[in-house]
């Protein structure tokens, strides 16, 4: 294994009961020094694999190293390794902001001038000055999820994790805590950050990996897999309730430069084309001869979605809804 | 040493937590009051019963409790820990470098402490309505010990079973179903010659009868301090039983995480 990684997966397994499958041969690596995204739909084992990285849960299968320690034989090592802001959090809300940093730094053995000195910094960056004595409890959402990040930095680790920092914030206290993470890079430190909003690692992440059903079904810099997808994306909502997808497909064998055509459950279909803007009159006109009426077009430049169409095979917002229920099966297991 | 600076630093933070609820020693008095007030007027004539021996009702049921007020408090020590769980509060020592059992033994230090605060208001609202207490200050310092280690017991029990359970009112529901059953099947409220003989040899094998005959023994005139030691002993070792249970219920809990 590369020293230069801070993060090495292979082939993580775990699942939840009989049905739930959570992780499923999951593999990926982080470089040392780097923001890395693990990007997917709720339920795709984002959590999960925080979780057995962190050294939470243990892995059915597969083995893994942080911060050059293996997860399962030296757990201790790793714990000293890391920093963790779980989705809930973890704060004491009955006690203070500084307690909590007091606290959190007492742990891993700091203590003294040099914690206080430690807490005062941490405050001041995550401008949480002002509010280090007041109790948790009176924190806006905004603040207390800075503080949880504070309180994951406190005794300086080499890896810190972010399992959907901004998840449930305002847009406005989001792009806020964006910019907060956007500082930490760059300090040596390496970032593991599980999102499910395309726009946060297309933003923060230099690297990601798309997790699906349990799976990295695409890794790279978003730039590489935007540009991977060759051409810009054309969405056609199709207006026949009868649309049938043999006849979408065989009205489009005629149209040339078409590529990649995904015809999903809401009648809209998906394709990619070198030229956009000169491709589309050529479909519009084979769905005409088909008698398939057309509702609505679009023509976009690759987003991350489209990246996630093409590798995990249905649009985001679809996976989002098919997982809802897989999720809630597997926090009915975990959580209770 | 790492285990004892953690669970300082445990103790400090659930200290810090009550201090600003110092309300709560109040609320937390009310009970005890109610059963020796209430109670004890109701059943002052008790002592009328042919072999019950004590003659003031007061002074029999005080010791009982103190230990029972004890036990009854340390029944839901598991609730906080629920909310530590639910607020991810749990999850975040797992994954610092905390030694476990501080997460047990800062609770119930901090728990001692306010327990032994708290016993000691009992004895002194006994003393106002008419108790007394032998072997002064030594007897009652020896009621305390076995108040606290009955109610640590338990107190692991709870939080082991929080941790597995980890859910608000299936804990309730389980300490309802423990804590006034073992009450009842003790000599708190009644002399054991009067008790009906299956609960006599129900109550031999109840930790909280333990504890309270080896309290009540304490600050009764000619105590048997060979029987109290023994007493005291099989309640250190219930202790470390149910402090074994709740180390081995972290990890039955990561493996449901």
């Amino acid at each position: 294994m590369s020293e230069a990684n801070a993060i090495e997966a292979v082939e993580l397994r775990k699942s939840y009961g009989e049905d739930v499958q959570a992780l499923d041969g999951l593999t990926f690596s982080v470089p040392a020094g780097t923001v890395f995204g693990l990007l997917g739909p709720n339920g795709a084992g984002k959590s999960t694999t925080v979780k057995i990285l962190t050294t939470l849960a243990h892995p059915d299968g597969g083995s893994a190293t942080v911060a050059g320690h293996d997860i399962l034989r030296e757990p201790a090592r790793v714990r000293e390794s890391i920093g963790v802001v779980s989705q809930a959090g973890g704060l004491d809300r009955e006690a203070t902001g500084r307690e909590n940093l007091r606290l959190q730094g007492q742990v891993f053995g700091m203590g003294g001038r040099d914690l206080e000195r430690r807490i005062d910094e941490l405050l001041e960056q995550f401008r949480l000055a002002d509010a280090g004595k007041r109790l948790v409890r009176e924190y806006s959402g905004g603040m207390q999820r800075r503080l949880d990040v504070a309180q994951g930095l406190v005794h300086r680790p080499q890896v810190l994790f972010l399992d959907e920092p901004t998840t449930g914030l305002d847009p406005e206290v989001r792009a806020e805590m964006w910019d907060e993470i956007a500082r930490l890079s760059g300090a040596g430190l390496t970032v593991l950050l599980t999102t499910h909003y395309l726009e946060e690692a297309d933003r923060l992440a230099a690297q990601l990996a798309i997790v699906d059903k349990g799976r990295v079904v695409a890794e790279g810099s978003p730039d590489a897999l935007k540009r991977e997808l060759r051409g810009d994306a054309i969405h056609i909502e199709l207006g026949s309730e009868t649309a049938a997808e043999a006849a979408v497909r065989e009205a489009l064998d005629r149209v040339d430069g078409l590529d990649q055509i995904i015809y999903d459950e809401n009648r809209i279909l998906h394709a990619r084309a070198e030229d956009g803007a000169r491709t589309v009159p050529a479909v519009l006109a084979a769905l005409d001869g088909a008698n398939l009426g057309v509702a609505a077009v679009t023509v976009a430049r690759p987003s991350l979605d489209d990246v996630y169409l093409r590798f995990a095979g249905r649009t985001f917002g679809e996976a989002e809804g098919e997982d809802q229920q897989r999720r809630t099966d597997s926090e009915k297991e975990a959580t209770r | 040493m790492k285990a004892l600076h953690d669970t300082r630093h445990m103790t400090v933070r659930h200290l810090m937590a009550l201090w600003r609820q110092p309300w709560w020693i109040a609320v937390s008095l009310v009970q005890p009051v109610i059963w020796l007030l209430l109670f004890g007027a109701l059943f002052k004539s008790v002592t009328d019963i042919p072999g019950f021996g004590s003659e003031n009702y007061i002074q029999f049921l005080a010791p009982g409790v103190v230990v029972m007020t004890a036990f009854f408090g340390a029944g839901w020590a598991g609730m906080p820990v629920i909310e530590d769980i639910d607020r991810g509060v749990i999850d975040r020592f797992l994954v610092s470098p905390v030694r476990r059992s501080s997460l047990i033994s800062g609770r119930l230090a901090s728990w001692s402490l306010t327990t032994a605060i708290q016993s000691l208001i009992i004895v002194a609202l006994a003393l106002i309505v008419g108790a007394s207490f032998s072997n002064s200050v030594f007897g009652v310092l020896v009621l305390i010990v076995e108040a606290i280690l009955v109610g640590a017991a338990f107190g692991c029990l709870s939080i082991g079973l929080a941790l597995l359970i980890r859910k608000e009112e299936t804990l309730i529901a389980a300490v309802q179903f423990l804590v006034l059953p073992l009450s009842f099947m003790s000599v708190t409220f009644m002399q054991k010659s009067l008790m009906p003989s299956w609960m006599q040899t129900v109550s031999n094998f109840n930790p909280l009868n333990w504890a309270v005959e080896a309290g009540r023994d304490a600050v009764t005139a000619g105590p048997d301090w060979g029987s109290i030691a023994g007493k005291t002993g099989l309640l250190v070792a219930f202790l470390c039983v149910c402090g074994f249970f709740a180390m081995r219920a972290f990890r039955t809990y990561q493996r449901a995480v």
